[in-house]
């Protein structure tokens, strides 16, 4: 499946990912993220239920101090 | 940019007179963003910060030296009207919790994330996603160091702004420090403008 992630075209073999799959397959090992799918914040306890499909526009943000 | 939209510096002052930011930390971002919105005509700033001011953040934020031991948010806001006494500096200096944040900002046309740890703006971004899904909302991620003035964009995710380089962690060797702090909060004041100033509230 074919989706955005942060503004760019990204390929999977998969057809259907959870949030837990994206983050592992990505290498995105941060411990903060702010994950939106489709402008929808999706949090930490259903990162293992929410599902992404193909078409969706994932927005991943790693919270890294300062400021 | 749409060239279509300039206007002189009196229409935006004009155009922003009536506007309302809500700045969440007045730190190295929320201090100099504030005063960039405050230079150019912004009608209100609702500044919110617990901290007193140390020496150590004179390297960043905009403060003074015979302002070290004050509040934040008292010599922030008489800074702003040393500038411009015409804004409307709504001072908090308390704590924001997910509790308070929906209270304090209401009725704010843009939300200013301006913290220093990452689990503060993790906090924030989604108590504002969740409780104030309408408000724009302009966080400030990754900005320490020096150099690599390429590495900092901004980037948008529906009604979330994103400024920084999203990388770079502050750490012992990776100070944030004026320059790249100051460009990344001017940044977001920046984006503040675009978002009132190309109508995309419709308010």
């Amino acid at each position: 499946m074919k989706i955005v992630l942060n503004n760019s075209s990204e390929d999977f073999t998969r057809d259907v990912l959870t949030v837990n799959e994206l983050l592992k397959l990505k290498n995105f090992t941060f411990k903060m993220l702010i994950i939106k799918i489709n402008g929808k914040l999706i949090k930490k306890a259903e990162y293992e239920s929410a599902l992404i499909r193909e078409g969706d526009e994932v927005h991943v943000l790693h919270l890294i101090s300062g400021g | 940019m749409n060239y279509e939209l300039c206007m002189n510096a009196e229409q935006i002052s004009i155009k922003l007179n009536n506007k309302r930011i809500g700045i969440a930390g007045c730190g190295g971002l929320g201090s100099n963003c504030a005063v960039a919105l405050a230079r150019v005509g912004i009608g209100a700033l609702v500044i919110v910060d617990f901290d007193v001011i140390s020496v150590s953040n004179l390297n960043r934020q905009y403060y003074f030296r015979d302002q070290v031991g004050m509040k934040k948010t008292q010599a922030l806001r008489e800074n702003i009207l040393r500038i411009d006494p015409k804004v409307n500096v709504v001072e908090h200096a308390i704590k924001l919790t997910p509790e308070n944040i929906p209270v304090l900002f209401a009725g704010c046309d843009v939300i200013i994330e301006a913290f220093d740890l990452a689990d503060q703006k993790e906090m924030l971004i989604e108590t504002v996603l969740s409780e104030m899904p309408g408000v724009p909302l302009v966080v400030g991620l990754g900005m320490a160091g020096y150099g690599m003035n390429d590495t900092i964009h901004c980037r948008k995710a529906d009604n979330l702004y994103i400024c920084g380089d999203e990388t770079s962690e502050i750490g012992p060797d990776m100070p944030p420090i004026a320059p790249r702090v100051g460009m990344v909060a001017n940044m977001q004041a920046n984006v503040v403008l675009e978002i009132l100033l190309n109508g995309e509230i419709a308010k």
